[in-house]
Formats: C-alpha cells, structure tokens, sequence
C-alpha cells in the first residue's frame, strides 16, 4: 500500500488522473473501518487532510459552497441558519468524535442509502462539484448522484471539490428513527424542505430504498394542493386529508428491504408518520413566521 | 514508512508504519502507549479517544500518515494538558515517563507521584471506575468539554460523552464525576 498525501488540490487532481484505484481518504470515518476489517486493500491511500480548500465554505446569494471535507461539527455550529436540514442531520451522526471527523464529501463517496446527508441535501436542492485533472469541473444535480447501492455518479479519476447547498428560503426538518439517540444508522429517515420562494416543497427518504430518493409522486401532489388551496397565502393549516394524502404517496415512494434494523413494511409505515410529522413541524413554523412578522409591525 | 509527529508535547517519530495503519496502533504498539484502548476498531465505542489538534477523534478511525505533522494528546499527557490549560508551561511528557505513568495522588499505592487532571480525581473520588477499560477515552472526552464549556447541564454532559460506552458503571457515577470536575474547575467545591 502506498499513503498518497498531496499538499494542494491540484496535486490531490493530479494523483487521482495517475492511480484511478486510489481511495481518497478525508475523515477516514468510513475508510479506517473497512481497512481495519479487512474489508479493503486499497493499493494507494490518497489523504485529502492537508487541503485546507476542502475544511472551508463560502456562502453566496442562493447557495452555499460546502467543501467536501466540512465535518459535520462545523456544519451544526456555523451553518444552522442557511442550512438548517443539514444541520439537523449532522447532528444525528453517530457521536461528537465522528462528527469532529467526517464530512458531506465522504458521505457522498460512500453514498449508503443510510447516509444521513443526503435526504437533507435531495430536500435543499444541492449540486455536487466534482472535478478531474483532464476534464475539469463539473456540476452534478443531487438527484443525478446516487446511482446505486453505495453508488454514485463520480468517475475514476474525479474527486469531490464542494457541494452546492441552497440556502434554505423556508422551514426545513429532518427526522430519523433508530434504537437510541447517539450512534445510530438509520432504520429509516426523512427530509423536508419547504420552499416558500419558489412554492414548492422536497423531501429526501433515508434507508428505504437502494438509494436515497426523492418523494416525486408526494411532492407533486402536495404542490398542487397547496397552490389549489391558496395555502402559501393564506396560511392556513393544511387539511388533515392532505397530509395524510402526502404521507401514503412518500410510504409509496419507498422500495425498502427488511434487515437487521427493520422490515421493509415498518421502514414504509415509518417514513409515512414521518413524513407527516415534518410537514406538520415545518408548516407550523411557516404559518409563525408569518405572526411573528405581523407581531413585529 | 515513518511518521513523525507531537505526542504529548513532544516531538515522536514512528518507524516501519505500515500504511493503512490506524493512529491508534501506532500509539499502542510502535510508541508503547497503552493508555488508549482498542476495544471495537470501528469507532462505536470512544475507548480510544484522543485529541488531534486539539479535537477529540477515535484514533482507530485516523490513518497514521494523517497524524503527521500533527499534535496528539492520549491519556498519559492529560495531566500534563490540563496543568498547561490553567497554569501555562507545559514540558511536555516523554515517552518514558509516559509509558511508566502510574495514577498518583491520595490513595495510591504506587509510589510515583504523577500529579493528577481535575477530570482523572474526580473520576476515582466519585468512583466513576470499574473495569477501567473506557476510562482512558472517556477522561479524554469530558477533559475537553469542561474546556471550552466549564459549567455543563446533565445534557451537555450527555452528548459530550455519548461516544464513549462503558459496560460496568451505567454511566451514573461517570455523570457524577464530570459534574465534579466541573464544579472543583470552577472553584465551587
Ligand atoms: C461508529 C460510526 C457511526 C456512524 N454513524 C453514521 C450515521 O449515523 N450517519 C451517517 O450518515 N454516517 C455514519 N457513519 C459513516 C460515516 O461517518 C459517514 O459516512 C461520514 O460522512 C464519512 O465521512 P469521512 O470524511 O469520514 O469519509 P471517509 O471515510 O474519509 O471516506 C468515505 C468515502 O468517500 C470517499 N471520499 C471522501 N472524500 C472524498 C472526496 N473529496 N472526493 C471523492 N471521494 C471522497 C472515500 O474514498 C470513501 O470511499 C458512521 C461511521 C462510524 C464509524
Ligand atoms: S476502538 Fe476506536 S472507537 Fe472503539
Ligand atoms: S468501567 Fe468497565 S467499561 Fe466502563
């Protein structure tokens, strides 16, 4: 084995175009313990810990640039406001020393369906910024990312450089089920984001499908009752029919598995009392927000 | 290949690592430092806990050629750590010296006198130690919260350690000792 530690981006691009097999390693969270079980024997480790490009984010008008290396600490400290479903999920990650580590990058890399930032990330809208010493940068959209079991859309020679996040212009939840509080892999999860700006709300499902998936059938379907019923003026609380409605179509958008952390019929159950929960949270807070600016003036 | 970095202030350097070595092996078996515990290898239970730059991480999570250039502080460097927080001057711990570390202090019955850490006493006084084995990870663990928080709620403490397991105690007698700790950093006790 070889340990790869490249001083800059350019070179981390450089070493990867060299030795496609290279297992770029950032917070070794998910790495270490397959090379510790024996899992994997990578010919090449290439360290990412020394680019201070990927520990940093800029935050712009509609988005911010997360770098792929953020641990999830820094996320939940800095970034709550403009990304507030993020920052719920970071927090659910196992425990304060693996979220001192780990970051949405390596999240990314391995893309589990367990993955904890990704409904946050389908319900954000987010790009992901991956880019090759031949072929320079792309944007991939999230939704085109995860392209099977611990898949993705990334090719040998690319690395990630960022995400893309858009700021959250409304309410945004996240919601996971697991035995206990720290150091949980979701039996299943939900994220949802509403939109206010544009009227539209998203959601991301966790652990209930070969790959983390939107609700599309739900979304539209919520979408175009809101806009029916005049909700994003008028406020009102949504029709019990509705959100019931809502949560059969995100059970349905689920194609789960049973396991050890739960069958395939509680995970669909589940992400429907999900589902409802967050809708009902981040409307709550929708309509609030609303009185507290009418308190204000 | 060999790693050079600082291990309790001072400067270590390890030789014939192997690659996908963890931090963690590098500290027990090339330096001889078996305060840090391996008890799982996959980062569930904290036994291993140690800083990294000043950040708490499972050293069995962190490849070795990561650590280079890097500052770690185990168990064996804690008293040293916290003396330098509140008194400034750190020396540093050999490897030597920290490989013979022995707890000292009222009730020991060994002779050496290694000074303890505010968090290490309170641990024995509140009798937070049964087999001892996430002792080391979870002194490393609270010694860093009542840093930068010195007046915990039961809460905090909490999800401070709720990366660290420990099979004997039921946790009571840990949460006992970090309020302790907190209460005699801050001059209350
Ligand atoms: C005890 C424990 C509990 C956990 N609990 C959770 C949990 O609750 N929720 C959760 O979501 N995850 C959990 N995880 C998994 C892990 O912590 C996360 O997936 C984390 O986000 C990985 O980030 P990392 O930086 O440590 O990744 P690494 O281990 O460094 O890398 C992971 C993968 O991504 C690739 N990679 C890393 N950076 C890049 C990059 N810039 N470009 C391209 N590829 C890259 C690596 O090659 C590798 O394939 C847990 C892990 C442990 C050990
Ligand atoms: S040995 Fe590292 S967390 Fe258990
Ligand atoms: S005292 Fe035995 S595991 Fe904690």
């Amino acid at each position: 084995m070889d340990f790869l530690r490249p001083a800059s981006w350019e070179e981390a691009l450089a070493a990867k175009a060299e030795h496609p097999t290279a297992v770029p390693i950032a917070g070794g969270t998910d790495v270490m313990v397959e090379i510790n079980f024996d899992h994997r024997r990578p010919e090449y480790l290439l360290d990412l810990t020394r680019i201070g490009d990927l520990y940093e984010w800029e935050t712009g008008e509609d988005t911010v640039r997360l770098g792929a290396s953020v641990p999830y600490t820094r996320i939940m400290e800095h970034l709550r406001a403009e990304l507030p479903g993020l920052a719920l999920a970071s927090h659910t990650v196992a425990s304060p020393q693996i979220r001192n580590r780990g970051g949405v990058g390596g999240n990314l890399g391995t893309a589990s369906p367990a993955g904890d930032a990704h409904p946050a990330l389908l319900a954000a809208g987010a790009e992901v910024e991956a880019e090759s010493a031949a072929r320079g940068t792309r944007l991939i959209p999230i939704d085109a990312f995860y392209t099977g079991v611990k898949r993705n859309a990334l090719q040998p020679d690319e690395l990630i450089r960022a995400v893309h996040i858009e700021k959250a212009d409304g309410p945004q939840q996240y919601s996971k089920v697991g035995t206990r509080n720290a150091m949980v892999i979701a039996v299943c999860a939900f994220g949802l984001a509403l939109h206010p700006a544009t009227r539209t709300v998203r959601t991301g499902i966790g652990s209930a499908a070969p790959t983390p998936v939107r609700a599309r059938a739900a979304e539209e379907f919520l979408n175009a009752a809101l806009e029916e019923g005049g909700f994003w003026d008028n406020r009102k609380i949504i029709t019990p029919s509705v959100a019931k409605r809502f949560a059969e179509l995100c059970s349905g958008a689920c194609n789960p598995i049973d396991d050890v952390r739960g069958t395939a019929s509680y995970r669909r159950h589940a992400v429907g009392v999900m589902a409802r929960r967050t809708l009902t949270w981040t409307w709550e807070s929708y309509r609030g927000a609303r009185r507290a600016t009418e308190g204000a003036a | 290949m060999r790693v050079n970095f600082t291990v309790n202030g001072r400067p270590q350097e390890a030789d014939d690592v192997w690659e996908g070595e963890s931090l963690l092996y590098v500290l027990r078996e090339r330096l001889g430092l078996p305060g840090s515990k391996n008890a799982c290898e996959q980062g569930e239970c904290g036994s291993c806990t140690v800083r990294l730059d000043g950040v708490p991480v499972c050293s069995c999570l962190v490849a070795a050629g990561q650590a280079e250039g890097r500052e770690v502080v185990t168990v064996e460097g804690l008293a040293d750590h916290a003396r330098q927080r509140s008194r400034g001057g750190s020396r540093g711990v050999p490897l030597d010296e920290a490989k013979a570390w022995q707890a000292g202090g009222p009730g020991s019955r060994t002779g050496e006198e290694a000074e303890l850490s505010t968090v290490q006493q309170a641990f024995i006084d509140a009798g937070a130690v049964q087999c001892g084995f996430c002792t080391p990870g979870l002194l490393v663990a609270a010694d860093e919260m009542l840093e930068h928080n010195p007046d915990p709620s039961d809460a905090d403490i909490r999800e401070a350690l709720s990366g660290n397991l420990c099979r004997c105690t039921g946790y009571e007698k840990i949460m006992d000792a970090v309020r302790l700790a907190a209460a005699r950093q801050s001059g209350e006790v």
